[in-house]
């Protein structure tokens, strides 16, 4: 069998355990599809497949049991699914996805179900997918709703947590300590009373909209802008898994596409070409070009909105299990 | 008398009528909810027809126009006091029936209840009220039950048909912006039936509701957070907070504030006692008030029936359900 394992890597199959055969991988931007499409999957499954689907950790499809020799005929069903999904693809109709190494663009649940969450993730995702895609560099993009973090974006290289800037309306304070209390039980105790009424210390301030939903008189309500938490250069991995850091916080949603988009030029310009299988997480990379050499790139024609706070430089600590060895 | 007018003589209405009143009604309010990307209605001034929200219904009432959420009442220093301006000379406020039932509630409450309330009075004064008519119940209303679906203390009505917006006027004020526009037949409509319906019991058996265990299920599911009351165009308890100011301490202000009987320290006295721990108990205190006290002083309930508490609640707690229930036990 002459199978070229890089060409199908690209065009999001997989080399699996079980020889001459490989799994199909289906993007779903922000974790939300339309219910027809599982019925699709379902057929590619049963007829090319073993009638198996797995979720991915990446709120993908990943369809095993297909033979080499059908990835053609996979393309083809597949089609419908990327349309559908409104997946970039410029190349001729049916020959399947352009690239997978930029993985699917993750989110939590949102706010079309969430009330937690500050801003629609699903259609941030597929804002982002819609810029990054096909990119082939290895690069983790993940969304969630507010703090809370249920979608882990801080094990992404960018993670970007929902915020809102609390707008304070003291007329319509009962002075109830409602904000106050879940403020200072849930979250930061960003809120202290005064004269009977809440001051926000914004340092402290998390946005996450706690107050906003407590307060029981539009006291507290959301700001008119929509802002988010940029946390960058988290990862997984058997070398030196760590935690992203914060980076901006009271960024927007342009600006975050931007500093994306800027990071494939650094990353092209900085990867090491000769790492095991071409490919290295950016957070090596700026391990060795050093932390503001990618901020350069990465702020480049940036237009931060003017409550944005920058913090800089970034330092990750992370597992380190090399050194469990070294003594 | 009725009157159809087109959308361009309607504004130009409220641009004159803007010279005399301000004008208060519900308005949406884009992406302004609790919930991100969510709308609320809420009452604030309107300039144009097109600030007006005819069809929903709004999550918060009029009262706050009469009854400011938060209202300074003296301002101090060691020579004495002075009493802040009015918010307004006079308004002109858009609302549905069951308001305008509330709007009697309230007068009870502030001008028949002993000596009439300077604030509430000089703000009720040089009021004009523009109905909307509801021509079918919202959610959760329990009008008819109440008695408040049908009222004629209007001065005004405005509804839309077919694009264009029909008035019938009562008022003499109202009625001379009118002359040359074309008239119609026209019957103000008013809903006949809700999908909820209330219980009413002519004696509520206080003790047996009082000593009821039907409020301990309210001890968990309510979490005291006290919308209801704050939605509620009938509830009015206040309190009373002295600001004296930072550098001199012998300057300040005395403001009231409205407050919920759900929420804590309502009723926390000298001491530190409460009496009413129980999220249960408050619920009580507060439903044998809106049917139970306010009848035996003026005749009526001071509940309406609009359902705004019902709307509004994060728990789904449904006081027309808590009605029945005290209809019930009251047997
Ligand atoms: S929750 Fe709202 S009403 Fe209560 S103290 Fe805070 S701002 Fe004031
Ligand atoms: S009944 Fe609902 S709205 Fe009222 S205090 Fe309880 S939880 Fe809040």
């Amino acid at each position: 069998m002459d199978v070229n394992t890089k060409k199908l890597k690209k065009n999001a199959f997989r080399v699996t355990k079980r020889r001459g055969y490989t799994a199909s991988r289906i993007r779903i931007p922000g974790g939300r599809l339309d219910a027809k499409y599982l019925s699709m999957i379902q057929e590619i499954a049963d007829t090319y497949g073993e009638g198996v689907v797995n979720i991915t950790a990446r709120q993908g499809f990943e369809v095993p049991g297909i033979r080499f020799e059908d990835m053609d005929k996979v393309n083809v069903l597949l089609q419908p699914i990327i349309e559908g999904l409104g997946i970039n693809q410029p190349n001729p109709e049916g020959t399947g996805y352009l690239s997978s190494g930029t993985r699917n663009i993750a989110a939590c649940v949102g706010n079309k179900v969430c009330p937690m969450a500050n801003f629609d993730t699903t259609e941030f995702a597929k804002d982002i997918e819609k810029a990054v895609f096909p990119n082939d560099l290895h690069f983790k993009v993940a969304l969630t709703g507010c703090p809370n973090d249920c979608q882990k974006v801080r094990m992404h290289d960018f993670g970007i947590m929902g915020m809102t800037l609390p707008q304070f309306h003291a007329d319509r304070c009962i002075s109830c300590g409602a904000c106050e209390k879940v403020c200072r039980r849930k979250v930061v105790q960003a809120i202290s009373m005064k004269n009977f009424r809440p001051v926000r210390d914004n340092e402290t301030c998390l946005g996450c909209g706690e107050c906003v939903i407590a307060c029981p008189n539009f006291a507290w309500q959301r700001s008119e802008k929509k802002y988010f938490r940029l946390t960058i250069m988290g990862r997984t991995g058997k070398k030196n898994p760590r935690l992203g850091q914060d980076w901006i916080k009271w960024i927007d949603h342009d600006s975050i596409i931007k500093i994306i988009m800027n990071t494939y030029d650094y990353v092209e310009e900085y990867i090491d070409r000769s790492a095991p299988g071409g490919k290295e997480h950016i957070g090596y990379i700026i391990d060795r070009t050093g932390f503001k050499e990618f901020e350069k790139w990465a702020l480049k024609d940036v237009t931060l909105p003017s409550i944005a706070e920058v913090r800089t430089p970034i330092y990750w600590s992370g597992v380190h299990y090399k050194k469990q060895f070294d003594y | 008398m009725a009157y159809s007018l087109d959308k361009i003589a309607v504004d130009e209405l409220f641009s004159k009528w803007g010279e005399d009143y301000l004008i208060y009604g519900p308005t949406l309010i884009k992406n302004t909810g609790r919930l991100s990307d969510t709308d609320s209605v809420r009452y604030d001034e309107v300039k144009s027809i097109d600030d007006l929200e005819l069809n929903l219904k709004s999550d918060y009432s009029f009262k706050d126009v009469i009854l400011p959420i938060s209202e300074v009442l003296f301002y101090y220093n060691e020579d004495g006091m002075m009493v802040p301006k009015q918010k307004h000379n006079g308004a002109i406020i858009f609302l549905r029936s069951c308001d305008l039932h509330a709007l009697d509630r309230l007068d009870q409450m502030f001008m028949e209840n002993g000596k009439p309330d300077f604030y509430y009075t000089r703000l009720r004064e040089n009021l004009k009220f523009v109905l909307i008519p509801c021509s079918k119940s919202f959610e959760n209303c329990f009008c008819v039950s109440m008695n408040s679906n049908v009222t004629k203390n209007y001065d005004l009505t405005i509804e839309e048909i077919n694009g264009e917006y029909v008035f019938e006027s009562k008022d003499e004020y109202f009625t001379k912006f009118f002359s040359g526009s074309k008239e119609l037949d026209y019957t103000v409509p008013y809903v006949k039936e809700n999908d909820i319906k209330v219980e009413h019991v002519e004696k509520i058996n206080n003790l047996a509701i009082t000593k009821s265990e039907m409020w301990r299920e309210y001890d968990s599911r309510c979490i005291a957070c006290g919308r209801c009351t704050l939605v509620c165009p009938t509830c009015t308890c206040w309190t009373m907070q002295d600001i004296h100011y930072g550098d001199n301490q012998k300057a300040g202000e005395r403001r009231r504030v409205q407050a919920s009987c759900m929420v804590d320290n309502f009723d926390r006295v000298a001491g530190g006692h409460v009496y009413r721990e129980k999220n249960g108990d408050r619920m009580r205190y507060k439903a044998l008030h809106k049917i139970s006290d306010h009848r035996e002083r003026y005749g009526v309930d001071m509940c309406i029936g609009c359902g705004r508490c019902d709307d509004i609640c994060p728990e789904y707690i449904s006081f027309s359900t808590i009605l029945n229930k005290i209809a019930k036990e009251s047997e």
